[in-house]
């Protein structure tokens, strides 16, 4: 008896729609994110994550009516990701509703910026996402640099250090995404899973490469991640996050069932 | 008859919209206003005291604003529920920020989970302790009809409730070491929990809330 492992399942949301498709909502309009969520959490979703891609101003302005219209139906945890720059985004995303808000390139840029966020709302609603490839070749020890612009520009930074100094500024949580796996369905890159989850105290969601179950069973059990994100396996009806759950379960992962 | 009122109290800590959505989704007949106005909060049915962020920050809130009176003046008259922080600004003293006096209306201390936490096993356990966790139902209580013992509640905090009277407890938490994860006392409920973040359990216990007349 304990704290159960959490299965999130993540939704990309431009100008309000869920893109990258999802196939497996059995009603017309299966673009509608509060739908998708909705499904998500009776199939018993422990928290969502929305990205937001929109580009334009506009598209913003969606983003929070649909983040309002979410928080209004799905009584789950809701994490928004994606153009977090300035502590008025983080502010307009909470009081729409949002739990928690992801931080990734901006506190590449400026991460004081993740201090100043901590500071002023609490680190139990910042979330730092962390793009992280690795760099160490063949037969030398592991070694992961932060990524931007979608894992094509290096930074630099050692993944390691840099998931240490986000918790020090304040993250509350780290969500971690192997940009190798990222798309792969080969599985979590373990190794920088467990390296980050053990460097830090604060919860690590695994992301990046989940492709069957036994991938998410892996991230926690291997990987020592407190949470699994995953999109695509979900997405198009491959396995409901039930299955996910049993399946978990059956393993021996704490996972909450009720 | 008039329809029935609960006032979220708004004292500027944080998003109150999801306690207020997940009030208007269980009791869709009832008016929930959220406010910082003592006249308001003081003639609404019922009260809720949510809370999230630093001790220090959230008391002082309350402090400014008048607000421990009310909360203190509802908490003798009508069905009250802290949530989180709320409930720990209820205790006697808090550990966090160095140490801050809270508004003693329980009498026990709000503690840090510690660096140093680990499970049975001897695993190291992650702080803040966030996510689902079980509720052990620890006596009967009206809020907790038609919910399970053993649910799990979502939760997300670092500092957890210890009380002097055990027999306030009135569910339990564990994470590497026991907390209080509800107490009550007459028309008092507190949860360590988001109700309003923890789903159908969750869902549940806020409907309760806003069929419960105060009496046990």
């Amino acid at each position: 008896m304990g704290l159960a492992k959490r299965i999130i399942p993540c939704l990309d949301v431009d100008n309000g729609r869920v893109v990258k498709g999802v196939q497996f909502v059995d009603i017309r309009d299966a673009g509608d994110p509060v739908e998708v969520a909705r499904r998500y959490d009776e199939q018993g979703a422990d928290e969502i994550t929305f990205l937001d891609i929109t580009a334009s101003h506009e598209g913003r302005d969606t983003m929070v009516h649909t983040v309002e219209k979410m928080a209004s139906q799905v009584f789950i945890p809701l994490t928004v990701g994606g153009g977090i720059r300035k502590l008025e985004d983080i502010r307009t995303m909470l009081n729409a509703g949002a739990d928690k808000v992801s931080i990734n390139t901006a506190a590449v840029f400026n991460p004081e910026f993740v201090g100043e966020a901590a500071a002023r709302f609490g680190s139990q609603c910042i979330v730092v996402a962390i793009d992280a490839k690795k760099v160490s070749a063949e037969g030398e020890p592991n070694r992961w640099e932060i990524f931007t612009h979608g894992g094509r520009k290096p930074t630099g930074l050692d993944a390691i250090e840099w998931a240490r100094k986000m918790v020090d500024l304040g993250a509350g949580e780290i969500l971690l995404t192997s940009m190798d796996r990222d798309g792969t369905k080969n599985g979590f890159d373990l190794d920088v899973t467990r390296a980050i989850s053990e460097a830090v105290h604060v919860p690590v969601i695994a992301s990046g490469g989940v492709g069957n179950l036994q991938h998410l069973a892996d991230g926690v059990t291997l990987g020592k991640a407190d949470a699994v994100l995953a999109a695509s396996i979900f997405h198009f009806g491959e396995y409901s996050i039930q299955q996910a759950k049993e399946f978990m379960a059956k393993q021996g992962i704490e996972m909450r069932m009720d | 008859m008039s329809k029935s009122t609960v006032a979220v109290i708004d004292y500027g800590m944080g998003n109150l919209h999801s306690a207020a959505k997940a009030l208007e989704h269980v009791a869709p007949g009832a008016q929930v206003l959220v406010t910082p106005d003592a006249d308001k909060i003081l003639s609404a049915d019922r009260v809720v005291f949510p809370g999230v962020g630093a001790i220090r920050d959230c008391v002082g809130e309350i402090l400014r604003l008048g607000l421990d009176e009310v909360v203190k003046e509802a908490a003798k008259s009508k069905p009250l529920l802290g949530i989180c922080v709320g409930m720990q600004s209820m205790m006697t003293h808090s550990e966090e920020n160095g140490g801050v006096a809270c508004l003693d209306m329980f009498a026990g201390e709000v503690k840090f989970f510690g660096d140093d936490l680990k499970d049975a096993a001897g695993e190291k356990l992650k702080v803040p302790h966030m996510g689902w966790n079980q509720v052990k139902q620890e006596r009967p209580h009206p809020l907790w009809k038609d919910i399970p013992d053993n649910s799990r509640f979502y939760f997300v905090h670092s500092y957890y409730v210890t009380v002097e009277d055990e027999s306030l407890v009135t569910g339990r938490g564990h994470y590497g070491v026991p907390f209080v994860a509800t107490l009550g006392r007459d028309n008092v409920f507190a949860a360590q929990f988001h109700p309003e973040k923890s789903s159908r359990s969750g869902l549940q216990l806020l409907k309760n809330f806003m069929e419960w007349d105060g009496t046990l």
